[in-house]
C-alpha cells in the first residue's frame, strides 16, 4: 500500500503544534466566515488567502482548507436556525433543518447537519486518498452533453415529487430561469431583458434572491401569525448530540446514496449544488417519511449535507491532479497554488509529495477537528433560538441586508432583497413552491451554456445527449424520475385492478 | 389550513382566489416580456455562433406563459378559493408594521449608513413589538451595530454603506 505509507508521511508533516494551532484558528475562522452573510468559503478563503503568503505553502494550505471546512459547518447553521442558506448548497438543508428548529430540535438538526458532513467529506477523502489518478481520468470524459445531462438528472429527480400543483412548481421553476438568464449573454455579448439598466448588468444574484426569499419571507410570514417561534421554548439539552447520534445509523442507506452522488457530482464538474438538490430529491423519493419532507425530517437533513461535502471535497481531487477546480472555493485555493509557485496536475503527486500529502493528512484531520469543534457548540447554537423574537428578528432582518449588500457592494441588491422577500412571502401562502425557483436561478446559467455547447457541437441536433452510453445513461435515467408520478400512478392502477 | 385559522369571522382583507389570479396575471407579464425580449435578441439558429442569445430564455418563456395560464384558468374557474381569506386584516397590518419600516430602513442605508440606521432599526422594532424601553433597544441596536463594525469594517476589512458620523470618525 504506497498510498499508505505516503498517507502516514502526510499525516508527520501536519502533526506538529503549528500546523495543528493554525488548523483550529481556520476552523474557527471558518466558522465565523461561514456565520456572516456574503461572506462564503470562496471569499473567505479569498479574504484570507494574503495571510498565508508568509507562511510555508504547506502550513497555508493546512489553514486554508480548515476555513473551508469551518465555512461550510458555519453554513449549516444559519440554515437550519434562520432559513437564510449562506451558500448554494446549503438550500436544501434548510428545507428540513429549519422547520426541526421551529419545533424546538435545532440542536438534533444542527448535530445531524454537522455529522452528515462530516461523513460525507470523510468518505470524499478516503476516495481522494485511494482513487486519485483513476477517477481523475473520468473527470476528463466531461463533456458540455454530459454536463448538461447531470444538470437535468438534478432538476429531474427534484421536480417531479411536487406535492402541490405541478403547474405552480412549472412556473417557479421557469421564472427562476428567466431570472438567471438576465444580464450580460457570455456567449454572444449580448445584453439580455436589461432594459437599457447598469444594475442589471450581472443580473440577479443568488444569494440576494436566496436572502429575500427565504429569510425576509419566513419574518413576514413569522409576523403574520404573530410573534411565536416555537424554538424560543425549546429546552437546552446537553446531550442531544449523543441523542441524535442514537438516531442517526437508521438513515445509512440514505448516507451511503448521499455519499456516491455526492463523490460522483464533485469529481465530475457536477458541483455541491446539485449533489445536495439531487440527494435531497433522491432520498425523498424513496424514504418511508418521504412525504413528511419539509416538514423537518432528520433524514431530509442527512441527505443534502452529505452530498454537498461529499461533493466539495471530492471537488478537490480535479484540481489537484489536472488543475481544473470543480468548485468555486477550489478555484481560490488553485490560485493560491499558482502564487506559492507550486504546478497543479498530475507531477504535482510526484514532484511535491509533502505537500500534496501533507493536505490529503489535513483534510482528514481539519475535518475531525471540525466536527468535534463545532459539536461542542451545538448547545450554545440552539440557546440563540432562545432570544426573544423581537429582537432576533429585527437583527436578522439587518444581516440580511448586509448580506445582500455585499454581494455586490451595490444598494440594488438590497432593494432586490426586499422584493423577493414579498415575492417569497406571496408564493409561500399561494403554493408555489420556492425551491426550484432556487435551483433555476443557481443552476441555470450552467444548464444554458452546457446546452448550448452542445447544441454547437452537434449542429442543433439533440441526439448528442443519447451519443454514448454515459450521456445517454444519464439522461434515460433524468427521463425517467421525471415521468416517475405518472409511471407511479399507472403502477398503482395496475396493481388495484388485479386483486379485485 | 389557513382558511380554518384566519377565515371566517375576522375582517377579509382579499380573497384567495384574487391573490392567485393577480399573480397568475404578473407572471404572465413576466412571461410575455421574457418572450418579447428573447425574439429581439433572435431566437434562431446562427451560422458560426449557434443557437442565438434569446434561444434558451424563449422557450422559458413560453413554459412559464403556458403554466401560468393553466393556474390562472384554474383559479378563475375554482370558485372556491373566494370563500379563503389569503390575509386577515389585523395580519396583513402586522405584515405591515414590519415591511414598511424595512422598506424606510433600506433607503435610509444609503444616507446616514448602514450601522447607525441598523441600530436605530432594531431599538424601534423592539421597542414596538417586544415592549422594551426605547434604553434597552438602543443598546441592544447599538451593541450588534458595533460588533458588524468590528467584524465586516475592521477584521475582514469588508466596506458596508457608511455616512456621515463614520466620516467624522475616519472610516
Amino acid at each position: 500500500m504506497e498510498e499508505l505509507s505516503a498517507l502516514w508521511g502526510g499525516f508527520i508533516v501536519v502533526l506538529n503544534p503549528f500546523n495543528l494551532a493554525l488548523m483550529i484558528v481556520g476552523i474557527l475562522l471558518g466558522v465565523v466566515i461561514g456565520v456572516l452573510p456574503g461572506l462564503g468559503g470562496a471569499n473567505g478563503v479569498a479574504i484570507l488567502l494574503p495571510l498565508t503568503f508568509s507562511m510555508p505553502p504547506t502550513s497555508a494550505i493546512i489553514m486554508l482548507s480548515c476555513i473551508y471546512w469551518g465555512a461550510l459547518f458555519g453554513g449549516a447553521i444559519t440554515s437550519i436556525l434562520f432559513n437564510i442558506p449562506g451558500e448554494p448548497w446549503s438550500v436544501a438543508t434548510t428545507f428540513d433543518g429549519h422547520p426541526m428548529a421551529q419545533q424546538g430540535k435545532a440542536d438534533e438538526a444542527l448535530t445531524a447537519a454537522f455529522t452528515s458532513s462530516f461523513v460525507g467529506a470523510l468518505v470524499a477523502v478516503i476516495v481522494i486518498t485511494f482513487l486519485a489518478p483513476v477517477v481523475a481520468k473520468f473527470a476528463l470524459k466531461f463533456g458540455p452533453a454530459e454536463l448538461f445531462a447531470v444538470q437535468f438528472l438534478t432538476f429531474a429527480s427534484f421536480i417531479g415529487m411536487g406535492k402541490g400543483s405541478p403547474f405552480k412548481t412549472l412556473a417557479s421553476m421557469t421564472l427562476g430561469f428567466a431570472l438567471a438568464s438576465v444580464g450580460l449573454d457570455t456567449v454572444t455579448g449580448q445584453l439580455r431583458m436589461t432594459f437599457g439598466t447598469a444594475e442589471l448588468l450581472t443580473g440577479f444574484k443568488f444569494l440576494t434572491a436566496v436572502i429575500g426569499l427565504f429569510g425576509i419571507g419566513e419574518i413576514l410570514a413569522s409576523m403574520e401569525t404573530g410573534l411565536s417561534f416555537a424554538g424560543t421554548h425549546a429546552r437546552l439539552r446537553l446531550n442531544a448530540v449523543i441523542e441524535t447520534w442514537k438516531k442517526l445509523p437508521a438513515y445509512w442507506a440514505t448516507s451511503i446514496r448521499s455519499c456516491i452522488i455526492g463523490c460522483w457530482m464533485g469529481i465530475t464538474p457536477g458541483g455541491a449544488t446539485p449533489a445536495s438538490f439531487m440527494s435531497y430529491g433522491i432520498a425523498k423519493r424513496f424514504s418511508k417519511n418521504g412525504e413528511r419532507f419539509g416538514k423537518g425530517e432528520l433524514e431530509g437533513v442527512v441527505a443534502p449535507e452529505t452530498a454537498a461535502h461529499a461533493a466539495g471535497t471530492s471537488a478537490l481531487l480535479p484540481m489537484l491532479t489536472l488543475g481544473i477546480p470543480g468548485s468555486p472555493t477550489a478555484a481560490v485555493l488553485l490560485g493560491g497554488l499558482l502564487i506559492w509557485g507550486l504546478q497543479p496536475g498530475p507531477l504535482l503527486f510526484v514532484e511535491q509529495k509533502d505537500f500534496v500529502w501533507g493536505l490529503i493528512a489535513s483534510m482528514y484531520l481539519g475535518n475531525l477537528a471540525g466536527l468535534v469543534i463545532v459539536l461542542t457548540c451545538v448547545p450554545l447554537f440552539a440557546a440563540i433560538l432562545r432570544i426573544p423574537f423581537s429582537i432576533v428578528a429585527p437583527a436578522i432582518l439587518v444581516i440580511c441586508a448586509v448580506g445582500a449588500y455585499t454581494v455586490n457592494n451595490a444598494m440594488f441588491d438590497v432593494w432586490m432583497m426586499v422584493m423577493f422577500g414579498i415575492v417569497g412571502y406571496v408564493f409561500n401562502k399561494l403554493g408555489y413552491p420556492l425551491p426550484p425557483l432556487v435551483l433555476a436561478l443557481v443552476l441555470g446559467d450552467m444548464a444554458e451554456s452546457s446546452f448550448r455547447q452542445s447544441m454547437l457541437l452537434s449542429q442543433g441536433s439533440l441526439t448528442i445527449f443519447w451519443s454514448n452510453e454515459l450521456v445517454g445513461g444519464i439522461m434515460t435515467l433524468g427521463a425517467l424520475l421525471l415521468s416517475w408520478p405518472v409511471i407511479a400512478w399507472v403502477l398503482d392502477k395496475f396493481r388495484e385492478a388485479k386483486p379485485a | 389550513m389557513s382558511h380554518n385559522k384566519d377565515g371566517g369571522g375576522e375582517k377579509r382583507l382579499v380573497s384567495t382566489r384574487t391573490m392567485e389570479i393577480a399573480v397568475a396575471l404578473i407572471l404572465l407579464l413576466v412571461a410575455g416580456i421574457v418572450i418579447a425580449d428573447s425574439l429581439r435578441l433572435g431566437v434562431r439558429w446562427r451560422e458560426i455562433e449557434g443557437p442565438g442569445a434569446g434561444y434558451f430564455p424563449f422557450y422559458i418563456g413560453v413554459l412559464l406563459a403556458i403554466s401560468s395560464v393553466v393556474v390562472l384558468i384554474r383559479a378563475a374557474f375554482d370558485k372556491s378559493g373566494t370563500a379563503t381569506n389569503f390575509v386577515s386584516k389585523p395580519a396583513f397590518r402586522q405584515v405591515l408594521a414590519v415591511l414598511v419600516p424595512l422598506i424606510v430602513y433600506v433607503a435610509a442605508l444609503s444616507v446616514i449608513g448602514i450601522y447607525i440606521a441598523s441600530a436605530v432599526y432594531i431599538a424601534l422594532f423592539m421597542w414596538y413589538f417586544g415592549g422594551y424601553s426605547p434604553l434597552k433597544g438602543a443598546a441592544i441596536g447599538a451593541a450588534i451595530s458595533l460588533s458588524l463594525f468590528l467584524m465586516f469594517e475592521i477584521w475582514f476589512l469588508v466596506p458596508l454603506p457608511k455616512g456621515p458620523v463614520e466620516e467624522f470618525f475616519g472610516f
